[in-house]
């Protein structure tokens, strides 16, 4: 027997309202699975995730490490025969996530993201090297990557110094919103 | 009548203007990249002027995990695109952000009212905002060199589209870029090699949190590039390129050529000593052998 979740039609509209998906039109005829490049590190698959929203089954679905590998390719969504947006719903459930502070199954990744934006905020655009050292650095873990690390540097594909905007204040603003 | 066969032996090209986002990727990491691209607009008569005082358009970490920046980022870029002339974006990724906020401002009006109370401006409705692609059906390149075919020498080239081909719904009407690599460069001169894996996604910052897996994806590309006979693959996009390069563990891989690198070349581009030791896999020695240096 499966039990649906208590909450469903709240979760299912909240999903609905944020990414503009109807989740009756799925299918479950697996075309998003079968196209998608990263099914190796997912837990449930991109179906899956549809169909666990569908029965209203939040906590399994915010946990899940799909929503963070979900690197928005747009490949299932360009193959759907329904044209569901995916990727749409992928930045819903993170958004969700985030704010019921559930488990994050990927925190990796998160950080990687919460560094991205932490160089975009200082100096408006993202520096790749800084990125990199804040990651590592809070990961404890120097030493995984240290030949592509080394190999970038030697070939200058990571610059020294950021390139940054002039109008800060207008950056602080976004941030602040 | 003569007057007339020669005016129509030369056709006098005009400059055409053009605001240039080129993104972080290209601004701070792909130089070679950038470097190529200004060369080949230069050869057709495009004359790129960088938007001023750009923002990153929040890339996939600002969509992801923070909605209001990821839709706030590229709106101050909207407002800063001067009127009257297109933007051109060379990055799949930044084109897809900026096209889909100006597309969002454009049905939203509650969107629009706010972008314009924030940044003081007024919203432009007839705005252009193009992928780099673009421009290949705005020009013809034979009319900008000589004798196109055989400029490329029959070097095999693989096209690697990753994940460009693939749009999000609301920018489906848009043009799409199926093939233009193969026919452009096919123009020029290039045997182009046809492989299932040209628009499997490179990985993105799975590259950085998951190089595992993002490991296994590039392997897999250019691994199925060299079985179809391809002597290098070609990017369209700075990020790809960057991937592919770093996590490519396989033996001897084939090198990682940019699309305007090869343009330019083939245009008769001769700065081409600084992009080549900016990549991992030197393409000299191919490209040696081809002639093509």
């Amino acid at each position: 027997m499966i039990k649906l979740g208590n909450n469903r039609g709240k979760f299912i509209y909240k999903i609905r309202k944020q990414s503009g998906v109807n989740f009756s039109e799925c299918l479950h005829c697996t075309t998003c699975t079968n196209s998608c490049p990263f099914l190796e590190g997912m837990d449930y698959y991109p179906n899956v995730v549809l169909r666990l929203i569908q029965m209203g089954m939040e906590k399994e679905v915010l946990e899940s490490s799909t929503i963070w590998i979900c690197v928005g390719c747009n490949t299932c969504c360009n193959y759907c025969p329904m044209a569901i947006d995916i990727p749409a719903v992928m930045d819903s459930l993170r958004h969700l996530a985030l704010k019921r502070k559930v488990r994050i199954a990927e925190p990796d990744i998160l950080n990687f993201h919460r560094e991205v934006l932490n160089t975009v905020e200082k100096y408006g655009r993202t520096h790749k090297l800084e990125i990199m050292l804040r990651y590592k650095l809070k990961k404890k873990d120097f030493l995984s990557d240290m030949g592509v690390g080394i190999k970038m540097l030697k070939k200058r594909k990571l610059d020294l110094t950021p390139s940054k905007v002039k109008d800060e204040d207008a950056i602080e603003r976004i941030f602040k919103k | 009548m003569k007057e007339f066969l020669k005016n129509k032996k030369k056709p006098v090209q005009e400059w055409k203007r053009y605001s240039f986002f080129p993104g972080c990727t290209l601004k701070t990491s792909g130089h070679e990249n950038t470097s190529s691209l200004l060369k080949f607009c230069k050869k057709v008569k495009i004359k790129l002027f960088e938007l001023e005082d750009w923002n990153c358009c929040g890339s996939s970490s600002a969509h992801s995990i923070n909605h209001e920046v990821g839709e706030n980022l590229p709106l101050r870029n909207i407002s800063l695109i001067p009127a009257g002339m297109p933007l051109m974006i060379a990055c799949p990724s930044c084109f897809i952000r900026m096209k889909q906020a100006y597309l969002n401002l454009k049905k939203d009006e509650k969107l629009r009212q706010k972008y314009e109370e924030d940044w003081k401006t007024v919203f432009n409705p007839n705005l252009e905002i193009i992928h780099f692609f673009e421009i290949f059906s705005r020009i013809k390149l034979s009319d900008y060199i000589k004798k196109p075919r055989g400029k490329l020498n029959n070097i095999k080239v693989a096209p690697y589209y990753g994940c460009m081909l693939f749009m999000p719904p609301d920018l489906r009407h848009g043009p799409s870029f199926h093939g233009l690599m193969e026919k452009t460069l096919s123009g020029l001169g290039a045997d182009m090699i046809s492989f299932g894996y040209r628009s499997k996604c490179c990985g993105t910052y799975l590259s950085v949190a998951k190089p595992k897996i993002a490991e296994n994806a590039v392997n897999e590309i250019v691994s199925k590039a060299m079985e179809a006979g391809a002597e290098c693959l070609v990017t369209a996009c700075s990020m790809c390129h960057l991937n592919i390069e770093i996590r490519c563990t396989i033996k001897d891989p084939i090198p990682i050529l940019h699309f305007s690198e090869l343009l330019s070349m083939a245009l008769g581009a001769k700065s081409h000593k600084k992009w080549f030791p900016r990549h991992i896999v030197d393409p000299v020695p191919l490209l040696k052998k081809r002639n093509l240096l």
